[in-house]
């Protein structure tokens, strides 16, 4: 049934409040079951065997004293995962990364993988691994992966006719930025620098694989997107789809660094050969080294003005590191570089760069705060130079409905004016600072996503519902989809119990990112709810002998309409669910969707700081978010995902960064020297929640889960800038570099 | 490998001397359970000395306090008279990891595992600490400063084991300090550590001075010419200055993940001085 997905302007009678998570009480006592809490019978351990260099030519692999070990049941290495991609590139670099093949192509690149009977024994059978590398010359530097000479990481990859480690180039924008700048009364240009930083979720990725000697398989995984998992699984492995069922666990944490697959198959593969069940956890340093993080990049950013803010010009060469294989990331800086803004004459120009590092993943409005960073940091510094406040420079450049995006589309009705508004008008900025203190803000953008969604709605003979969705939940969904449901059925909250279905039980689900889980799930499990009530309404007009035209659904009822039938008494959800065996059967509503129309989103954030001048070390003191959310369904998550993400975007700013060695390894493989912050690193980090509705969503939803990692590296600068008068233009801010700032500043006088 | 729990120093002592292969002392365990995790090391035998009576507890005597080599920080933080008399040595082992880790860790555990970011070891070394050690030959008295020979290196023999960490009786008109810096409020290792011990005279003038340094050099490191800097001073302006300067020429620190040459000798000479005006505080300097 084909359902309208505009938006109606409805008075919500439950969708806006704040109950309890129903996956609350488990996740506090432990009783949740997260990628490493499940066993299987007779299962063995799965370590995997990694490179220690950051390139090297694998020359030979000799596994046979660790395959003679007692207790060891399989080893594995490419061999065992034969190329079935058939000319599929996209699908070879994925087998690639999961296994080097000829190459090991950074530090920590999988290599070979053993599965025994206990940790001890699969620890020492890697030890029995003998590998002839042959050390190549690698590159781990964004920049220094572009210049003429250096190493190629992937030869089959071209630009300008050769070998080279450019793998894509992309181009936006609009209008002609030469003449806009000649029109410039003002022109700031400045060069940023981000380092790598990793999602930094608290658990490690974690399967349990079993796959029978009748090729059927099954896995239990930590991941966003079990369908996703599913489908490339089974490609590489030669399976088919429905002969594998993937089940997602709870997940603690994925940010985007869950939307890939990374052990799982080498899991499957090691099952398959030992034909008993695989559990594979990734350690910490596996994690770091092994996983998907985000890239660093390097950005020329150029802004021209005239003196009463009108910005006539605006440019970007962005440059991202992709990892060993090609990806998007470069290309999504671009596209978001300077879409917060109207601007008349506007280019970006992103270069994806192949390194010797892990393949990069999404990581929250992936690629977007790198690119803010540079944008937000030059927008501060052309306002200063025209001598115009930075909330209304931006308020005057804002981009509003019908402004032609930098990267294409046109706007329908969005946030980031609003936003603008409502930071200038919050009690923060009159806010009295200390000494050292500075306040710095900036703005942020996200596409947001939709994609395949299937739900199902089951009705009990008691009147309770399951709702069954196929998106993960990562950010408490599974309360805002009983929200919805509770919503549509007209019954309490408590009345809906919502499941993640495994990969057997739904269509295709896409994977949770893109901020997409609760608009399109959301969109599902209306249109679900929508179906079970028409046929609620047949059973209504069965048992009264009446046209289903006569009957309407409010209130959780049927009720029969017209003076004709004013002797019938509404019949409740419970009543048409109690006598459906006697009606027709089970009562079940489903919705497939392409959900298509995901609302752009937008925020501001305003942000202060203190500085100690003499260490450099630099102290969130105060922290506001402001955001359009469309609606929010569960403002409790909705907040939730606003901290989350300037909590994290506050780590990358200040102190997080992978840092590699002369050899083009890793060197801070931890937590402990891989800084995220802590509790008591971080202020409380205060909300608001603007609401403009998305024309394309019946209830309004925008995806809310990622832009707010998009603005805090730029309001943190800018607040630095402010508190102690220095400008970095490098991330981490960490102390060494603060300090570093201030004394030259002291120096040049 | 084989676990082992006595419950005396003389047995525990002689299992180390008897250990086939590599053996480790356990107490908290907070370094080396994360080292076994990690597959860093793989002793044959740990000893397990937290069963053992003496170690225990904190005791308070007339020559000062005895704290017992398995006597978690949390312990030390919970006693008044301890952090009475000796509030720097008393923060450094608050500092140490995160609540979670204090309810494990011991200082005699950070002492001997050797790191030179140890939090507890400046401020021991300048506060005239001195490790009692036990081993198959009886019994010995060691200043702290002797015991860490280098990153991971002690100068106890094979046999000997740190039964308690004694501090000396207050002396009159004295007070300690410590500080650290570490770019997150928990959780983090010294970049940098400064322990600052003063006595003054009557006239409120410093009259005695240790200055130790952390996470600078292999070592902690005693830095005599800080100490003379503010010696028949009142901490003036100066004085201060001079002993930032002395502090930063006696780092040799490494340029690391953690921190650059430059940072770690520019910031010991701030927490120096910082940490000096603490201690002058606390010694009833005014």
């Amino acid at each position: 049934m084909a359902h309208d997905t505009s938006y109606t302007d409805q008075d919500f009678k439950i969708v806006g409040s704040r109950p309890p998570r129903p996956d609350g009480i488990d996740k506090v006592t432990g009783r949740a079951r997260y990628g490493a809490d499940v066993s299987a019978p007779g299962q063995l351990v799965g370590r995997v065997l990694r490179s220690p260099h950051a390139h090297a030519k694998i020359r030979k692999i000799d596994t046979s004293r660790a395959q003679k070990l007692k207790g060891v049941k399989a080893v594995i290495t490419s061999k065992d995962l034969p190329d079935l991609t058939e000319g599929n590139r996209g699908n070879y670099d994925i087998l690639e990364n999961c296994m080097a093949r000829e190459h090991a192509l950074y530090d920590g690149h999988a290599v070979a993988a053993v599965a025994a009977v206990d940790e001890q024994t699969a620890r020492k059978a890697l030890k029995l691994i003998k590998v002839d590398y042959k050390v190549l010359p690698h590159v781990t530097d964004v920049d220094a992966a572009m210049q003429d000479d250096a190493p190629v990481v992937q030869p089959h990859i071209q630009h300008d006719g050769k070998p080279s480690n450019i793998c894509n180039v992309s181009q936006f924008g609009h209008g002609d930025v030469e003449a806009g700048f000649a029109q410039a009364d003002v022109i700031v240009e400045k060069t940023y620098k981000t380092e790598q930083t990793h999602q930094g979720y608290i658990e490690p990725h974690a399967c349990l694989a079993s796959v029978g000697p009748d090729g059927q398989g099954e896995l239990w995984v930590t991941t966003q997107g079990h369908f996703t998992v599913r489908n490339l699984c089974a490609s590489l492995l030669g399976m088919d789809i429905a002969k594998l069922k993937v089940t997602s666990s709870e997940i603690g944490g994925g940010f985007g660094g869950k939307t890939h697959i990374w052990t799982e198959p080498l899991a499957l593969a090691l099952s398959r050969k030992a034909n008993l069940p695989v559990k594979l956890v990734m350690s910490r340093e596996d994690v770091f080294k092994g996983s998907g993080p985000t890239c660093s990049t390097s950005m020329d950013i150029k802004i021209g003005a005239k003196k009463d803010g009108t910005v006539t010009a605006a440019s970007a060469t962005l440059r991202y590191h992709a990892g060993p294989h090609p990806g998007p990331w470069g290309m999504l800086g671009g596209m978001t570089a300077w879409a917060c803004y109207d601007f008349e004459n506007v280019q970006s120009i992103a270069y994806d760069v192949l390194v010797n590092r892990p393949k990069v993943a999404a990581y929250r409005a992936p690629s977007a705060p790198m690119a803010a960073f540079g944008v937000e940091s030059t927008m501060d510094l052309v306002a200063e130079a025209i001598g115009m406040d930075p909330v209304d420079f931006r308020i005057k450049n804002a981009a509003k409905e019908g402004t032609r995006a930098s990267y294409g589309p046109t706007y329908g009705p969005i946030g980031i004016g609003p936003t603008l508004e409502a930071v200038k008008n919050h009690p923060h900025m009159r806010a009295r600072l200390g000494k050292n203190q500075g306040r710095g803000m900036a703005c942020g953008f996200w596409f947001n996503f939709g994609g395949q969604t299937c739900t199902d709605l089951n009705i009990g003979v008691d009147g309770s519902v399951n709702l069954t969705v196929g998106t993960v939940d990562v950010g408490g969904a599974r309360a805002s989809m009983s929200l919805i449901a509770a919503e549509e059925l007209g019954i309490p909250y408590d009345q809906v119990k919502c499941n993640v279905g495994d990969t057997a039980s739904l269509g295709h689900n896409d994977t949770t990112e893109g901020s997409r889980g609760t608009f399109s799930s959301g969109m599902a499990t209306i249109f679900a709810a929508r179906n079970a009530i028409e046929e609620m309404k047949a059973r209504a007009a069965k048992t009264w002998e009446i046209d289903i035209e006569d009957i309407e659904w409010r209130d959780g009822a049927a009720h029969a309409m017209g003076m004709q039938h004013s002797n019938l008494a509404p019949l409740s959800l419970a009543e048409i669910a109690g006598a459906s065996p006697g009606t027709g059967g089970p009562i079940a509503g489903h919705n497939e969707v392409v959900a298509d129309g995901a609302g752009v989103s937008f925020a501001s954030h305003i942000c202060d700081v203190e500085v100690d001048p003499e260490t450099g070390a630099t102290r969130v003191i105060r922290y506001t978010v402001v955001q359009d959310a469309g609606k929010a369904i569960h403002p409790d998550y909705v907040e939730g995902q606003f901290q989350g993400g300037a909590a994290q975007g506050i780590g990358w700013a200040l102190n997080e960064e992978y840092v590699y060695g002369e050899d083009g390894c890793l060197q801070n493989p931890s937590f402990l020297d891989y800084r995220i912050p802590v509790c008591s690193d971080l202020p409380f980090i205060d909300t608001e929640i603007l609401e403009i509705p998305n024309p394309n969503h019946p209830y309004g939803i925008r995806g809310v889960g990622e832009t707010s990692i998009v603005p805090p590296l730029a309001a943190i600068g800018n607040a630095v800038s402010s508190a102690v008068g220095v400008r970095l233009d490098h991330t981490p801010m960490s102390p060494p570099r603060v300090l570093k700032a201030i004394k030259e500043k002291q120096a040049g006088g | 490998m084989r676990y082992e729990a006595p419950s005396t120093t003389r047995e525990a002592s002689a299992l180390l001397a008897n250990a086939k292969g590599k053996a480790v002392v356990l107490a908290g365990g907070t370094d080396l359970l994360a080292r076994l995790k990690s597959g860093d090391i793989e002793p044959d035998l740990v000893v397990d000395i937290k069963r053992i009576d003496t170690t225990q507890s904190i005791k308070r005597m007339a020559s000062g306090f005895r704290i017992g080599a398995s006597v978690p920080c949390v312990e030390i933080g919970r006693s008044a008279a301890l952090k009475r008399a000796w509030p720097g040595v008393v923060e450094a082992a608050q500092l140490i990891g995160s609540d979670q880790i204090q309810g494990r860790c011991t200082i005699a555990g950070n002492l001997c595992n050797a790191s030179p970011a140890a939090d507890s070891v400046p401020a021991l070394i300048a506060a005239g600490a001195k490790a009692s050690v036990v081993g198959t030959a009886g019994r010995r008295t060691v200043a702290v400063e002797k015991i860490t020979t280098g990153p991971g290196k002690t100068s106890l023999g094979k046999d000997e084991i740190v039964e308690s960490i004694n501090l000396p009786k207050r002396p009159p008109r004295t007070g300690d300090a410590y500080l650290r810096f570490t770019p997150r409020t928990e959780m983090d290792i010294a970049v940098v550590g400064a322990g600052v011990c003063l006595t003054l005279n009557g006239k409120g003038e410093v009259s005695k001075a240790r200055v130790v340094l952390g996470a600078v050099a292999p070592t902690a490191v005693i830095v005599a010419d800080a100490a003379n800097a503010i010696i028949g001073s009142r901490l003036e302006d100066s004085a201060l200055a001079e002993m930032a300067a002395a502090c930063e020429a006696a780092c040799n620190p490494i340029d690391d993940m953690r921190g650059t040459i430059e940072f770690r000798t520019d910031v010991s000479g701030v927490l120096a001085k910082r940490a000096a005006k603490i201690a002058y505080q606390r010694a009833g300097g005014k």
